[in-house]
């Protein structure tokens, strides 16, 4: 049982009324109307309408899925944070405060939308739809188990997910450039400087330690790196990669303590100064987004991804392993002050760099003495 | 600056107050020699406060005299009173080695409001002057940064002037 | 990038308050700076020469919505010099133990803000939950959380409420223990030092000229505090050490005003102990002699004076306010030159600024 057949069935059985709607009902009609209807209905049970269908409903349930997740995790956050603050967090919305990022939806989602004046409309509105759409682009190769991914209908995932996944993440520093330029605004302009200085310079230390998975996995799929861990994680003879893979990562979703793009402090809300309503509401939704893309790959990549002993189902043990990392992220943020923009260049470029090159020689070592 | 003890190192109450009121004497001794007719009054008011007034002219001189001479290192405050019939500038003046604290009250004409600021002496003259000036409209000469600092800069009169009313609630 | 003008205020989360700081960045290196100050100027010093002496207390604690006692204190201390008044022993410990109570939620208002200012949440939540505690010490002497109206010229409102020395001995008892755990969250992290060392550098010199004053003084390398070295009340009978630090950076200023803390703590526990039984109050004249007198104190802040001016009526002719971050903020420019943008919210958290006072 996979997505691809639950899709399938589920679009088979759509068609198939679509199917008895055109030809069995609407095929009464005398010809050449008749005909006409029963061409449509025999067009939709063919082949490649169905797959299309199952393919449009398998993004559907990965972005519900996702969507599910999130709210979890903004929730865990928002609790666990509290009792770090020693305070207690939401708690009056639903079963102790589940529901009040729904509450904070909504509330953002009936705000009027508000363009300033003298900002450039085109880039100002463009920017958050490659923002959202490249984010949630990056779900459609993250697989919660071997059967729970995008695949076609002979089971093949994207061919060099992986790759893809980075190449999509980089997408969008790009979006936030654009979004605190076309703004119009000081603060914005920088944060949209340091936003994309920050996650370029972090790039690099993040592909060299997906580089060395890479050279031990000797494969682009995330499938495959999984089953590769089948006797170690990669996160115990790469530790250093898993750290410096994490830090990066933290950087990449911008979070404290590299939350400078949008440092409140001394940048307002940084890049997104402007922007309100629920345009606002999903830049914020996407970053958890993103850090929830971003614990599903370390996970997959240094953790083992779905592996796990049976009495827990594969997803779910993926997500156990997502959600740690995740709690990980959150202690973090209620430990540390944020870094400021030139040390986070130095740790980047002379820290992380070096360590990235490092964990990636010691890759070659193990690959080299065929431990792994 | 003359040799006075550290700041730093530790001093008691009696030892403290030996020194002061020595410092003081010396003080009420020595000024009115330095600054000549200028310096209209000088007195001991009580333990480590002096009093002085002095003529507008010489106040950046008396200044430097106190800041150079008997490190008097630190400007405290100056406060511009509308005496009615003329303003008076009060400056507090603190010596911090010697724990004494000088106020020196300067009349000015109400039909030629200036005096020569001492800004270049204590940075921390500078907003002091500032506001003598938004509040009370006294002009300091060689200030670097002559402007209004708490009202806007187009205000048109000096509210702590007593003939500038409030208004009756 | 060109050089360009930043205004951070006056609606800015960095200000703490209503005032304006322009920075003229080249890329993100602060070149030139400007406070502009003005926005919540209430004209105090005018309202003060219309009101009679008793109706000018209340109006001293809207001076500083952080430290609200001290210049209450600081008012009715001055006009008691105006009036040559000696007011009872047992008065004056009340009003030291209630001064220390205040620089401690004072401090504890800084480093929250400060903490917040560097993007560490917990810090603030952790500072307000223990100031909470000097806060309802405050209520149960006064009556009120933030204005307290507390002092009285001649002495203070009320005595101690039933068992309110257990209760401070308790209060002062906890943060003690508790002290360790907020130097635990800064001290042990490497981020905040990067934040804090060597940022804002303000030599001794440097800090003297500018009229600087308070813990941001002490921290240039300076002991110097009017606690000390003018004692007013009962200051020279309460052993206590004048904090400095070499660093003359904003660590410096984290680290006295921690130091600072735990000082009030023991100044509390010596007042509360050496306190006399006795009255809390003497008769007051209504009516100011016709002369001048000034009160010097160590605000939280710095060095708060009061220059008054009677002229034989019941209102003073003149009450001049020495606010110390009106001085601080004037030397904001010598702190901030060659630093980061990211430094100013370091910088202006590290002074502690209450715009209450400077505007007046």
């Amino acid at each position: 049982m996979n997505l691809w057949d639950v899709s399938y069935a589920i679009s088979k059985f759509l068609m198939d009324i679509v199917n008895f709607i055109f030809s069995g009902i609407l095929g009464l009609i005398p010809d050449p109307v008749g005909s006409f209807f029963e061409g449509i209905g025999s067009w939709s049970v063919s082949a490649g309408v169905v797959n299309f269908i199952t393919m449009l409903l398998e993004a559907l349930i990965i972005i519900i899925v996702a969507l599910l997740n999130v709210i979890i995790l903004i929730w865990i956050e928002r609790k666990i944070l509290a009792r770090i603050m020693d305070s207690r967090g939401p708690f009056y919305v639903g079963p102790i405060g589940f529901f009040q990022n729904i509450a904070d939806g909504a509330k953002l989602f009936v705000k009027q939308i508000i363009i300033p004046r003298k900002v450039d409309k085109f880039g100002y509105q463009i920017a958050p739809l490659i923002f959202v759409g490249s984010s949630f682009l990056i779900l459609s190769v993250i697989p919660l188990s071997p059967g729970f991914a995008v695949t076609d209908s002979n089971g093949l995932t994207i061919p060099g997910g992986i790759l893809f996944a980075f190449a999509v993440f980089a997408i969008a520093p790009f979006s936030i450039l654009v979004a605190g330029w076309s703004e119009n605004n000081k603060y914005t302009l920088i944060g949209g400087m340091r936003s994309a200085a920050q996650m370029m310079s972090y790039e690099i230390p993040m592909l060299l330690t997906v580089a060395s998975v890479f050279l031990l996995v000797g494969s682009f799929e995330f499938s495959d790196v999984v089953s590769a861990q089948q006797n170690i994680w990669f996160g115990i003879p790469l530790f250093l990669g898993l750290i410096v893979f994490i830090a990066c990562m933290i950087a990449e979703v911008e979070r404290i303590p590299f939350d400078l793009p949008e440092a409140e402090a001394e940048l307002v809300e940084g890049w997104t100064t402007e922007y309100c309503g629920m345009r606002f509401g999903f830049f914020m939704f996407t970053e958890y987004m993103r850090g929830y893309a971003g614990c599903g790959i370390a996970t997959l990549l240094f953790l083992g991804g779905w592996l796990g002993p049976d009495f827990i189902p594969d997803e779910i043990w993926f997500l156990i392993k997502a959600y740690i990392v995740f709690l990980v992220f959150i202690f973090i943020r209620g430990a540390l002050p944020r870094i400021r923009t030139d040390q986070i260049l130095d740790l980047g470029w002379k820290r992380l760099l070096p360590l990235a090159v490092l964990n990636l020689l010691i890759a070659v070592a193990i690959k080299a003495a065929g431990w792994i | 600056m003359q040799s006075t003890p550290s700041t730093d190192a530790p001093i008691s109450r009696k030892e403290m107050s030996l020194l002061v009121s020595g410092f003081e004497k010396r003080l009420e001794r020595e000024l009115p020699g330095k600054i000549g007719p200028d310096l209209m009054e000088i007195s001991i008011k009580k333990e480590g406060l002096l009093a002085a007034v002095v003529e507008r002219n010489s106040i950046l001189k008396l200044c430097r005299i106190l800041r150079d001479n008997y490190g008097f290192d630190h400007l405290s405050l100056v406060s511009a009173v509308d005496m009615r019939s003329r303003f008076e500038l009060v400056y507090h003046i603190t010596s911090y080695p010697n724990y004494c604290m000088i106020e020196i009250k300067v009349p000015v004409p109400k039909d030629d409001p200036k005096v020569q600021s001492v800004s270049n002496l204590w940075g921390g003259a500078n907003w002091h002057e500032r506001e003598a000036y938004d509040m009370m409209g006294i002009v300091f000469e060689g200030h670097p940064d002559h402007r209004r600092i708490l009202l806007p800069q187009d205000f048109k009169y000096f509210p702590l002037r007593k003939d500038f009313r409030m208004e009756e609630d | 990038m060109a050089e360009m003008w930043i205004n951070m205020g006056p609606q800015h989360p960095m200000t703490h308050g209503l005032w304006n700081l322009r920075v003229k960045v080249d890329g993100e290196v602060i070149v030139d700076a400007m406070p502009e100050i003005g926005y919540l100027h209430r004209g105090m010093e005018k309202i003060f020469e219309n009101k009679t002496y008793t109706q000018i207390g209340p109006i001293t604690d809207r001076l500083c919505y952080g430290s609200s006692f001290t210049w209450n204190h600081l008012y009715c201390m001055t006009v008691e010099n105006l009036m040559d008044l000696e007011i009872p022993e047992r008065a004056k410990y009340i009003r030291v133990a209630a001064i220390e109570i205040q620089r401690i939620a004072s401090h504890l208002m800084w480093i929250a803000a400060f903490a917040a200012d560097l993007g560490l949440l917990t810090g603030f939540l952790w500072a307000m939950r223990d100031r909470e505690i000097f806060i309802d010490l405050l209520q149960a002497l006064s009556g009120s959380r933030l204005t307290y109206n507390y002092a009285r010229i001649g002495g203070v409102t009320a005595d101690f409420p039933p068992d309110f020395e257990r209760d401070c001995i308790r209060a002062v008892d906890y943060f003690e223990k508790k002290m360790p755990e907020h130097e635990s969250l800064y001290d042990s992290s490497k981020i905040f030092h990067m934040r804090t060392r060597g940022i804002g550098v303000l030599s001794r010199e440097d800090a003297i000229n500018l009229g600087v004053t308070g813990p941001t003084l002490r921290a240039s390398n300076a002991k110097l505090d009017v606690r000390k070295d003018r004692p007013y009340e009962v200051y020279d009978e309460i052993d206590f050490e004048v904090q400095c630090h070499t660093d003359c950076d904003c660590w410096g200023r984290y680290r006295v005003r921690m130091n600072e803390m735990r000082e009030s703590c023991k100044i509390i526990r010596q007042a509360i102990a050496k306190m006399p039984k006795g009255p809390v109050r003497v008769k007051t004249p209504l009516i100011g002699p016709a002369r001048d007198a000034i009160g010097v104190v160590e605000d939280p802040r710095g060095e708060g004076i009061m220059y008054v001016i009677g002229d034989g009526t019941d209102r003073p002719y003149r009450l001049k306010v020495r606010s110390p971050l009106f001085v601080i903020l004037s030397a904001a420019k010598p702190m901030l030159l060659g630093y980061k943008v990211a430094d100013v919210v370091a910088i202006m958290g590290s002074i502690d600024v209450c715009m209450g006072e400077t505007d007046k």
